[in-house]
């Protein structure tokens, strides 16, 4: 049994980890362009924000659930299969790419207008700023974010088990709901809420070390 | 002297509100000529700020144009523009460092910018520091130095890049009166060694007083006066003007009614005692309702209300004394 729990934690892990990636390289510079293209933005393309903003909208406002069955063909036709941890990475990116856009967004936006401004005086190109101003003056919020986007995808890939998509809440499901064995279905429970605690504190932790205004 | 590196032509600049259309700037024209400390002074919301970031094109103008050093500003692209405003520095009200870099790596900011050799740019930044006195606080933090310091590196950003100007917004509107008078003589020093110009935007009379040599009066998005400094300050002649130069005179119209007589004072005869003289020279009482005047360079700038004698004669031969002095008396007048 414990060999089966550790396969779990590993799986969810590694779908956790995998699709934060994957979900940051697509959300980072989506959230940056909503914010570079926002009407008050260093690159104002008014058109451009608004129609980034209403997919990312679309997406989000579709439980999650709901789209991992809506996906299952799309993710058969990229990883071959529906089943498993690899597969379940799909429908995990697609959903959390679009909210970790919002959260890079709601992090950029906190970035002093005046600092902003600063560097426009000094003749920094707008990809100079996002470079240069922007990303790195967010930073630590940009880590708390990360923190936040990890949790919120390591208990989305928990539902990913009604799926059988692997991880601790495929092993919750199974064992726990299927079979009504409860004291396996309560340990992986214990051990999701472990991994939140610890990567909450430690984006935390990181957080903190790396911002130079305290 | 002579030659202007920063003209405006008449300059305006429109927003457009969800309130209509707010003028910012009703066509302004002014020369800025190499070497000097130019004021732009006006009350808040008078467009002040917008005019300064319109030398830079922070701002667009929707109108006129703007020549620095021979070039107009709204025929370049994106990318000379960028190369102009290295010739440009700015610092601000709010300092605006970076606040996730060190003092050292915010001055270099601005040559990272303009691709300068990391090497060079390091020691570039360490000559800027010494500049301003802060070459030991070079691995600091912004977060870590109290206001006058945060403003001293903003300067040493400023002139990384060597600029020909140097636009302060309200540069010092958040410093207390002590740091005030040191940036400033920080900014007074950086004119005369380096000879950059300097247009410094402010509402407080005293800096430019200060350190500036000529001066924009601007009111209502238009200029009210521009000329030098000690003209401006002895004989303003917009209502804008008067009000800055002399903000308490409101309370000089409750004297009107008995016969009054202003007396202004332009820095020619500073260090005479005229009033103790007149009353000894015309043997009559005057009484004094108002006095502001100030020192400038050894030379008194400002005004003197008094009332006079009933008596037509005595009155008059006060006038005619003050006026013998070489100073310019005028009657205090309802709504003046």
């Amino acid at each position: 049994m414990i060999e089966v729990i550790a396969k779990g934690f590993f799986e969810s892990l590694y779908m956790t980890l995998v699709s934060t990636f994957i979900a940051y390289a697509l959300g980072l510079p989506l959230g940056t362009v909503l914010v570079v293209t926002d009407k008050d933005g260093i690159f104002p393309i008014p058109w451009l924000n608004s129609v980034l903003g209403v997919i990312i909208n679309l997406l989000r406002s579709v439980p999650f659930l709901i789209l991992l069955i809506v996906l299952l063909p799309f993710t058969r036709w990229i990883v071959g299969t529906t089943i498993g941890s690899t597969a379940t990475i799909v429908p995990l990116v697609v959903a959390s790419a679009p909210f970790i856009a919002r959260l890079v967004e709601s992090s950029l936006k906190e970035v002093d207008k005046g600092v902003i401004e600063a560097a426009q005086s000094m003749g920094a190109s707008p990809m100079e700023i996002i470079y240069k101003v922007m990303l790195p003056e967010a930073r630590p919020s940009l880590i708390l974010g990360c923190a936040i986007a990890i949790t919120t995808i390591l208990s989305y890939s928990a539902m990913a088990g009604i799926v059988a998509g692997g991880g601790l809440g495929d092993i919750a499901i199974k064992y726990g709901y299927y079979r009504y064995q409860n004291d396996i279905m309560l340990i992986t429970v214990a051990i999701l809420v472990l991994i939140v605690q610890l990567f909450q504190e430690i984006g935390m932790k990181i957080a903190k070390i790396s911002d130079k205004r305290i | 002297m002579a030659r202007p590196i920063i003209e405006l032509k008449n300059l305006s600049k429109i927003f457009a509100t969800s309130e209509g259309e707010l003028a910012a700037l009703n066509g302004v024209d002014a020369q800025i000529y190499s070497g000097e400390i130019f004021g732009i002074i006006g009350m808040s919301g008078a467009g002040k700020s917008t005019l300064v970031r319109c030398i830079n094109f922070l701002e667009k103008p929707t109108g006129g144009t703007v020549i620095f050093d021979g070039q107009d500003l709204s025929k370049l692209s994106q990318k000379e523009l960028g190369r102009v405003r290295q010739s440009m520095g700015m610092i601000f009200q709010q300092f605006n460092l970076l606040m996730q870099r060190s003092v050292l790596s915010n001055v270099c900011f601005p040559l990272e910018i303009a691709n300068v050799p990391k090497k060079d740019a390091v020691k570039r930044a360490y000559e800027l520091l010494e500049i301003v006195g802060l070459a030991d606080k070079a691995k600091a933090y912004p977060s870590q130095l109290s206001g006058g310091q945060k403003q001293r590196v903003a300067i040493a950003r400023a002139l990384a890049t060597n600029p020909k100007v140097l636009l302060c917004d309200e540069a010092t509107s958040a410093l207390d009166p002590s740091t005030t008078a040191s940036i400033l003589s920080l900014l007074k020093e950086i004119n005369k060694k380096f000879g950059i110009t300097i247009v410094v935007i402010t509402h407080e009379m005293s800096v430019i007083e200060e350190i500036c040599n000529r001066v924009a009066i601007i009111d209502e998005g238009l200029i009210a006066e521009i000329g030098d400094v000690e003209e401006i300050f002895a004989k303003p002649k917009s209502k804008a003007a008067k009000k800055l130069v002399f903000p308490e005179s409101k309370y000089i119209e409750q004297f009107v009614g008995e016969k009054c007589c202003r007396i202004i004072f332009d820095g020619r005869s500073s260090f005479e005692p005229v009033i103790a003289n007149m009353i000894l020279e015309c043997k009559e009482a005057v009484n004094i309702m108002f006095a502001d005047t100030k020192d400038i360079d050894g030379k008194a700038f400002g005004q003197i209300v008094i009332q006079l004698p009933d008596d037509e004669r005595a009155a008059a031969k006060i006038m005619n004394y003050l006026t013998s002095k070489g100073l310019t008396v005028e009657e205090v007048l309802q709504n003046d």
